[in-house]
């Protein structure tokens, strides 16, 4: 058993994976808990009720930004690790997830203290079904690579 | 080889004489009669553009909702999401819902009656299963109708449940019961946000705001429970105590604008009948109040919060009377205007706000049931992109006035008033919610208009007001397969100025298609066009405006092309285009020269952003005549489309193309474009 640099990057990031996991998986909740208003449609009218869905949605989108930045940087963090540890395959499968999250950061509004999820905005269904697609994909690579670092794991623990 | 298209008459006359027979085809040749447009130079019609007729039969067509409330931009809807994608037309729906009408009927029975599972409420299209149960015409699910439902309270007869009014139209105000209201209604309850800086002072504004208020106190809209109250602010905030009983209005001054309170806990909003006397008195006052202010600076954010706490407790509506940049205080912007970048072809900036502080300020405004409504008045850059934003998502409206000066401009001075007269006497609606409800298969999925989205179907309008317009993009989630009618019900429910809970319900019904001919024939040219202004308008903002026209364009030359392939028997070197659609290129023409879209002219950035929330706010009668106004020509009155005034014919005047081929020396020309004659 060799216990090199590769083998240590891949136990770091597939414990860094799980919260990653963990992340994403928060962000489906939070987009079903928008999605659904469960409240008795007369309730709708109350205009009490007006307020609390407001700063529902407000505390929602403030959790999701707050989200957005540690989810790139531990993602960033793993890129630089692979590139590092010259793993050059697992560096190429996370490359293109990498670029998109560049393009995300760098395309969002440019309003003073305002990220990507915006309470205004986010209630139109189109953003809403986008948002939520995405988060299902990344749900289904984040399991994915999950597996392929405890594999390469293994791998690089047994291999030399 | 050529064909010639014989003249088929008119659609009115053609739908009378078929109007019997519902056939399917009995309106499409009309409406798809191809058009070379590379050749006709005359394609608008002397008359005001009608709006396409849906093809149903007589008896559903007499019952449809009006299309000043309720229009669809394709009034054949296409039978599955490919079929709309292959037509290359948006599908959406304009509305107009809380307009004026002269003949609205009002409906005060105890029992509302609703679908039970989708909770539509009831409405012409819905179909009568055996006298005791209906089917409900969005869902399908079949209802019990309650036994207070079976007696109709007009014909006084029993068991004809389909002649209630309810079911006989399709625009109805229901007056709600308490189980609409867990709170008391409120009151009307109005603020005024005066701006007193020297530039104010300077501009003169404050006469005829003042003067307006004198004249229209009694008409505006409430009961014995009004409420009104004023701020005015420079470089500190002012508050004024008109408690009842004082001898004259108290003037308070809070400088600490940092930390902005409320000096007294009441009387700073004070009943509207009780303190009259000192009300007028204020406002007689107000205007001379401030001639040797030396004050530049304008502390807006602050006052605005002060507003804010002032109206949380019971809501209303803020109007906000501004005439420079904020430069104090909390939401003090900065110049970002390039005077040379005005006539730039390439990338226009600062289309977004600057700052959140309005936006957050608006979003606290709408859940506590208050609209900010602004009225800037200024003449140099305002930042009008950032300030907007209080007035978006509060469900308020906006009126600009570049260049405002009371006598070196007196045009903009008589604009102003006439529009303040409008707007304090105008109906109202306080703490409305709207709900917009298609058939299933269909999904609503971006809304455009100032409010606040609060869920995927519902809206959160802190004020609702006759003069604002909505847009929804809709999509086909399921093919509607099944059905041949679908339809979409838009309900208002909001308080009105004298405290009584009221349900506005508009219902429109349209055919499906499964043609693509069918669609061209349906296709209602004005509502596309206003449909994708307002997108045009989003997508400006962000992305950027070379790729809104790009948009724009394609959008034309999609649809045309998509047409063209359809309909065989075309030369491809001419450009044809379906009797429905004729006037398209034309209109997006004009919409690339608006002030929203132009480049490569001198346009201030303020006019611009103004365009734009216009085109996402105004109703379509009005953005239609802003985007191709009409143009008459009066001194040849024609004989076609003459009106009946108390019994005697009028002729009107022919609409002329807007080309200056069409203008001569000789002849009296008028033009209305909506905000000017």
């Amino acid at each position: 058993m060799a216990f090199t640099f590769a083998a240590f990057c891949y136990m770091l990031t597939l414990v860094l994976c799980a919260s990653l996991i963990f992340f994403v998986i928060w962000h489906i909740i939070a987009f079903d808990e928008l999605r659904t208003d469960f409240k008795n449609p007369i309730d709708q009218g109350n205009p009490a009720r007006a307020r609390e869905r407001l700063k529902n949605i407000e505390r929602i989108c403030c959790l999701l930004r707050k989200l957005v930045v540690p989810e790139y940087c531990i993602h960033g963090l793993f890129c630089l690790m692979f590139l590092c540890a010259a793993e050059w395959v697992t560096l190429g499968l996370n490359l293109p997830l990498l670029l998109y999250h560049l393009w995300r950061y760098f395309h969002r509004p440019a309003d003073g203290s305002e990220g990507l999820f915006d309470a205004v905005s986010i209630m139109d269904a189109d953003i809403l079904g986008y948002c939520q697609k995405e988060a299902w994909c990344k749900l289904a690579f984040y399991l994915l690579s999950f597996f392929y670092y405890l594999y390469s794991m293994v791998y690089t623990l047994v291999s030399f | 080889m050529i064909h010639i298209w014989k003249q088929y008459p008119g659609v009115n006359q053609l739908s009378s004489s078929l109007g019997g027979l519902s056939l399917q085809h009995s309106q499409q040749p009309e409406s798809l009669r191809p058009v070379n447009l590379t050749q006709d130079r005359n394609i608008l019609p002397v008359s005001s553009v009608p709006a396409p007729v849906p093809n149903l039969n007589s008896d559903l067509r007499k019952l449809n909702c009006s299309p000043d409330s309720f229009r669809c931009t394709l009034t054949n809807i296409p039978q599955t999401q490919a079929l709309l994608n292959k037509a290359k037309l948006p599908l959406g729906l304009l509305l107009h819902p809380f307009r004026d009408l002269t003949q609205l009927p009002v409906i005060t029975s105890s029992t509302i009656v609703r679908c039970r599972s989708c909770r539509t409420y009831i409405n012409p299209f819905v179909s009568f299963i055996d006298q005791r149960r209906w089917k409900c015409n969005l869902c399908y699910r079949v209802n019990d109708v309650p036994e207070e439902f079976m007696y109709n309270p007009l014909t006084r007869s029993y068991g004809e449940p389909h002649k209630r009014p309810e079911v006989q139209n399709s625009t109805v105000e229901f007056i709600a019961s308490s189980d609409y209201m867990l709170r008391p209604p409120q009151p009307a309850v109005y603020l005024f946000v005066l701006d007193v800086s020297h530039n104010a002072v300077e501009a003169g504004y404050l006469t005829i705001v003042c003067q307006s208020l004198l004249e229209n106190l009694d008409k505006l809209p409430g009961d014995s429970r009004t409420r009104i109250g004023f701020i005015t602010f420079d470089s500190t905030v002012q508050f004024y105590n008109l408690q009842e009983g004082l001898s004259q209005p108290q003037m308070l001054i809070v400088s600490d604008i940092d930390d902005i309170f409320l000096p007294t806990p009441d009387s700073l909003l004070v009943n509207l009948h009780e303190s009259k006397e000192l009300i007028k008195d204020l406002l007689n006052a107000l205007p001379n109040m401030f001639t040797n202010t030396r004050e530049t600076h304008s502390a807006l954010g602050p006052a605005l919060q002060a507003a804010f706490k002032l109206m949380s407790p019971t809501g209303g509506r803020i109007s906000v009377f501004q005439t420079q940049l904020p430069s104090l205080g909390a939401g003090l912007l900065h110049s970002r205007e390039d005077p040379n970048q005005r006539s730039s072809t390439k990338v226009v900036q600062h289309l977004g706000p600057a700052t959140d502080f309005y936006k957050k300020l608006a979003l606290d405004c709408s859940g506590q049931q208050t609209a900010v409504d602004l009225f800037l008045l200024s003449s140099q850059y305002s930042d009008l992109a950032s300030l907007a934003c209080m007035s978006k998502y509060s469900a308020g409206c906006i009126y600009y006035y570049p260049s405002f000066h009371c006598s070196h401009n007196p045009a903009q001075a008589e604009k102003f008033q006439k529009d303040l007269k409008r707007y304090l006497t105008r109906k109202i609606g306080f703490e409305a919610v709207m709900r917009i409800r298609c058939t299933k298969g269909l999904s609503i999925h971006t809304f455009h208009g100032n409010f606040f989205v609060r869920s995927t179907d519902l809206l959160s309008l802190a004020n609702v007001n006759p003069d604002a317009g909505f847009a929804v993009q809709m999509s086909i989630e399921e093919s509607l397969t099944d059905t041949s009618l679908v339809c979409f019900q838009t309900a208002l429910l909001y308080t009105s100025s004298k405290g009584e809970r009221r349900i506005r319900v508009h219902t429109l019904c349209l055919p499906v298609v499964s043609s693509l001919a069918d669609v061209y024939a349906g296709a209602d040219v004005q509502a596309v066009v206003c449909l994708l202004a307002n997108m045009a308008v989003d997508r400006s903002v962000s992305s950027s405006l070379s790729d809104a026209r790009d948009a724009l364009v394609n959008a034309v030359v999609d649809s045309l092309a998509a047409y063209m392939s359809t309909a065989s028997n075309l030369q491809q070197s001419m450009l044809m285009a379906p009797n429905s659609l004729k006037l398209f290129p034309l209109y997006i023409l004009a919409l690339l020269k608006q002030k929203a879209f132009r480049t490569g002219m001198s346009t201030r950035l303020d006019d611009r952003v103004y365009a734009m929330c216009q085109m996402k706010s105004q109703p379509l009668v009005h953005l239609m005549k802003m985007i191709h106004p009409n143009l008459y020509r009066i001194d040849k009155l024609i004989d076609e489309s003459t009106i009946h005034v108390n019994d005697r014919v009028v002729p009107q005047p022919p609409l002329q193309k807007l080309s200056a081929e069409k203008l001569t020396r000789e002849g009296a020309f008028l033009m209305d474009c909506g905000s000017s004659l």
